[in-house]
């Protein structure tokens, strides 16, 4: 892998720092008067999803870290991993559950979910954006309640749990937004 | 989508005129005063051999001959100055452009305007009088606090700079979250080197927001290992009778009482280079007729070189140097 240098560090690249991959957020140059001029790096951790600053001299060289996007269809699960397909070449790729972390509870057969390579192996996995999923259990509510009572919480087939509203019953498919974990709609039948 | 350039300026027009104002009272102050304003070239023949300010240049094709020669912008007027101060100028000012490579940032931009000036037979604590004498006319402080070098990192650090050892700074800079910049520094440069890089990192990092809030602060006595033209002092050589003058998270000015011998001057340029090859730099051939000069003689003198965009950052509560010059690097 390439190395690169701290004026090639912009928000994306993808670096090796103390044997994980990271990925770049943020970069400041800071130069002291008659001194060495640094920068102040704020990277994410991509296997611990810590976010974390760096200060890094200027003009070192850090080593790039082989980190890909793909976009892969949810096939199943065999209990150990989870396997996805490329729906252009059929190849398929199995990740653990260390790599699926709290998106396991969003995985809806046949979507389209973002997984992060590291050397060719997985260490992340992005649902989409929103997914559809049926509520295996919630409590009756009251017909013809409105919003902004809060809601109750509902558990849905995977495990998720999300406050919806209290019209919304049992066995209904809801529409959730995965980055905040909240009901957004029923879903279009 | 079309993505057309943005043509227009970064400043607007009220910067203008807040830039011509404060010009104005400076070469008044100077006037004044008797100090002599001076226009010297920005394009030379020779650079600094400074180890972490780097020149830009270019090649002149002379129509005369065959030969191209390298030339370098000027990072600062001091070199001519000097020079006209060795040839018998009183003292002198100037507002000058400088160019510094590899130097882009919200305080910095590769052109900028710098006003440096010299006082003959001044020490360092009367050139900061005529430093806070500026500052009072131009921003309207009320005046300015003075700290050492020492002073200031045993007070904000409890570091005693020239107790604390290379693997000590190092231990102190891992525990404050800076391990990677400490192995980053380990794999270059020397001992020496390596302990100034520590330093201006912590002065950078955890003293400098510290100071300067209220009143304009001027650090003193660097160390002189840092001492870059400037004398040594005569009653502790460790420590340099240059300062810094820091307001508002901004590094304004840098002073030196001059240090004025040839000789000294050229073990400092040489060990400058040594320094620069130790972190993989081109080393610089020595300016030779500024050092000539010198064996000629500098009067007794001390510098100060004031960066007027930051100033005028201040001023007007810009964020950016881009707001106070007509056309920011993006822009030009």
């Amino acid at each position: 892998m390439a190395n690169f240098s701290t004026n090639e560090f912009k928000a994306g690249l993808k670096i090796m720092l103390d044997g994980e991959p990271c990925n770049i957020l943020e970069n400041e140059y800071v130069k002291p008067g008659k001194g060495q001029a640094f920068n102040r790096v704020k990277i994410r951790k991509l296997i611990s999803n810590k976010v974390l600053e760096k200060t890094f001299r200027s003009g070192e060289s850090v080593e790039g870290a082989d980190v890909l996007d793909i976009e892969l269809s949810y096939l199943y699960s065999d209990g150990e991993f989870w396997h996805f397909m490329n729906n252009e070449t059929f190849e398929q790729i199995a990740a653990d559950e260390k790599a699926l972390g709290d998106s396991i509870k969003w995985l809806v057969e046949n979507d389209l979910c973002t997984i992060t390579l590291w050397n060719g192996t997985p260490i992340s996995v992005t649902p989409p954006n929103f997914v559809e999923l049926e509520i295996a259990e919630t409590d009756p509510g009251l017909k013809g309640d409105t919003a902004g009572t809060g809601g109750k919480p509902a558990t849905l087939t995977t495990g998720a749990v999300v406050r919806v509203p209290l019209f919304v019953q049992t066995g209904e498919v809801i529409k959730v937004d995965t980055r905040s974990g909240e009901y957004a709609s029923r879903a279009q039948k | 989508m079309t993505d057309k350039p943005d043509w227009r300026p970064s400043a607007n027009i009220a910067n203008n005129k807040m830039k011509n104002e404060v010009l104005h009272q400076i070469r008044q102050y100077f006037e004044f005063h008797n100090v002599l304003e001076v226009d010297t070239p920005i394009l030379g023949r020779s650079t600094i051999t400074d180890v972490h300010l780097d020149a830009m240049s270019t090649v002149h094709t002379n129509p005369l001959s065959t030969q191209k020669t390298q030339m370098y912008l000027q990072t600062s007027p001091e070199y001519f100055m000097k020079r006209l101060l060795c040839s018998g100028y009183p003292s002198i000012f100037q507002i000058a452009k400088c160019f510094r490579d590899d130097e882009v940032g919200t305080h910095h931009n590769p052109e900028f305007t710098m006003l440096e000036w010299y006082r003959l037979d001044f020490a360092m604590e009367e050139l900061i009088h005529d430093v806070e004498s500026i500052l009072r006319l131009t921003l309207g402080v009320d005046g300015i606090e003075a700290l050492s070098y020492q002073e200031a990192f045993s007070k904000y650090l409890s570091i005693d700079v020239f107790g604390v050892s290379l693997l000590e700074l190092m231990e102190f800079c891992e525990q404050q979250g800076f391990e990677h910049y400490v192995n980053s520094v380990k794999q270059i440069g020397d001992d020496d080197s390596r302990k100034d890089m520590l330093l201006q990192l912590l002065f950078s990092e955890r003293i400098e927001a510290k100071i300067g809030n209220i009143l304009p602060t001027v650090i003193t006595h660097f160390p002189a290992s840092q001492a870059s033209l400037a004398k040594l002092n005569m009653a502790d050589s460790r420590v340099a009778q240059r300062f810094e003058v820091y307001y508002r998270g901004m590094e304004l000015a840098n002073g030196f009482e001059e240090l004025g011998c040839e000789r000294d001057l050229r073990t400092r340029f040489e060990r400058d280079n040594i320094q620069r090859s130790c972190l993989g730099k081109a080393t610089r051939d020595l300016d030779e007729k500024f050092l000539q000069a010198h064996s000629y003689g500098l009067p007794a003198c001390s510098g100060v070189a004031l960066g007027i965009d930051r100033l005028l950052m201040i001023k007007s509560g810009a964020s950016d140097i881009g707001e106070v010059q007509t056309f920011s690097y993006e822009r030009v």
